[in-house]
């Protein structure tokens, strides 16, 4: 355990290097699955003839392996390739289907009687979406990013096999110098990082609960 | 806005209300609203009196028959300008949980649009209308709130942007007795103040002749009766020696 510590404080740059790093992989990861995945939870709450697809579609990217996945990106071209980029759209995908889902269960949630009083005071689609349904909704969507950014971290640590960095590179280092210390340098931040994350977003949700 | 030279407001004509092709809510309804009256529609549960009132500002789509606002069908109004013309009070959750008194009683105005110094002012003299303090009031969450108060603000949400009409389905009809006593009299006094044109569903027959100018009994999605309150005492139909039986049992048992 002190061995460990000496590793860390020896490269406390290094360490800081790729935790940033890390964070700027999941961070980017979830500002895309965010982007695209609230507003197909909002059209499949909307069309539910589109709702099977769009899940199923999640479902099945959720179902590949996420090494296999980070691999079958690399030759897509644009998308692809040897580096962060591929590793952040990975983690993107893998995001997806928490968002979308959460976000239409957040919308569909949301009691019909009340949307049905809004209705009844001439709120417009656009109204009822934006002053109801998401506001209402909101807990169940933050708790679907959460969940979702938890999980991107611990998966970012795989993007170091395609040469994206993060804290992952000194687990990969550690597998093959097979040093657990080094293995550790890189699965401890990782973990409180993991923490840290659901600490955070944890208490955005609460402070939303307690207000409604 | 454009009134019949009668003075009707509402007008029914033939309304009917399938669900899916299927079973037909009601049937066959006609009736008129005039301008300033009370129409109550009274009746069992699942008599169709919701449906009726929800045909009004189109919540549910028309499968038979015509309804009129203002002497033009609903169907060539616009549904959202039909609706902010028309108050609607409904029981219980009818307040938005994450808005404040005060942003629920402003909510039909800001839609329209006025200016934000305008609606305060307009709901404070709104909340003072229906009996609630706006400097206690004005900040608190639904929750906060007793039943009464609720319906109270409920009240206030619907008159916020002067509609000439009200729907009004069951709205004192969660509360404890007492406060439904004192809040029907006090709806009573401020109605007779306002002079809106109100449709007012209840399966309450007190509050029927306490409200009503006029009392539309509904029987399995059919017209049975329809009178004032006096002649109504006094109708042959069946369905209502049923709900005036109630009423003279009670009298009976407090003699």
């Amino acid at each position: 355990m002190s061995r460990l510590l000496d590793f860390l404080i020896r490269n406390r740059n290094e360490v800081f290097a790729r935790s940033l790093e890390h964070m700027g992989l999941v961070g980017l990861a979830m500002l895309f699955a965010i982007a695209l995945g609230i507003p197909l939870g909002i059209l499949v709450a909307r069309q539910a003839a589109l709702r099977r697809w769009v899940l199923g579609a999640a479902n099945i990217i959720q179902t590949v392996p996420s090494l296999a996945l980070f691999g079958f990106l690399i030759p897509v071209p644009l998308l692809g390739g040897i580096g962060s980029r591929t590793a952040v759209v990975a983690l993107a995908l893998y995001a997806l289907l928490p968002i979308i889902r959460n976000t239409y269960a957040g919308i569909s949630g949301v009691d019909p009687a009340v949307v049905e009083a809004a209705r009844g005071m001439g709120m417009t689609g656009r109204q009822l979406l934006w002053q109801v349904e998401i506001p209402l909704g909101m807990g169940v969507i933050l708790a679907g990013i959460r969940v979702a950014t938890v999980i991107s971290v611990g998966m970012a640590t795989i993007a170091a096999a395609i040469g994206a960095g993060g804290l992952g590179t000194y687990i990969f280092r550690g597998l093959a110098m097979v040093n657990n210390q080094v293995i550790l340098a890189g699965a401890i931040p990782a973990a409180l990082l993991a923490l840290v994350v659901d600490w955070v977003l944890g208490g955005a949700e609460r402070r939303l609960r307690r207000e409604q | 806005m454009r009134s019949q030279p009668d003075g009707t407001v509402i007008e029914c004509q033939r309304v009917g209300y399938r669900i899916g092709g299927g079973r037909e809510l009601v049937s066959d309804l006609s009736f008129a609203v005039g301008r300033g009256e009370t129409l109550v529609l009274l009746g069992r549960s699942g008599s169709g009196k919701t449906t009726t009132l929800k045909r009004i500002n189109r919540l549910l789509e028309p499968t038979a028959g015509e309804v009129r606002v203002e002497g033009r069908p609903t169907t060539e109004w616009d549904p959202i300008r039909l609706r902010r013309h028309i108050g609607y009070v409904i029981q219980e959750v009818g307040l938005l949980p994450h808005l404040t008194v005060e942003e629920n009683v402003g909510l039909v105005p800001r839609l329209e649009g006025w200016e934000a110094g305008k609606v305060r002012d307009r709901v404070r003299e709104m909340l003072a209308l229906v009996g609630l303090d706006p400097e206690v009031f004005a900040k608190r969450r639904p929750r906060q709130l007793s039943g009464g108060q609720r319906q109270r603000v409920g009240v206030a949400r619907a008159l916020a942007a002067d509609p000439p009409l009200l729907l009004m389905d069951e709205p004192f009809g969660a509360l404890d007795p007492v406060t439904r006593a004192e809040l029907q009299l006090e709806f009573r006094k401020l109605k007779e103040r306002l002079g809106k044109t109100i449709v007012f569903v209840t399966h309450d027959v007190r509050e029927a002749l306490l409200l009503g100018t006029r009392i539309a009994l509904l029987a399995a999605g059919k017209l049975a009766a329809l009178h004032p309150p006096a002649e109504f005492l006094r109708a042959p139909h069946p369905e209502v020696a049923a709900f005036v039986s109630v009423l003279h049992e009670l009298e009976d048992r407090s003699r």
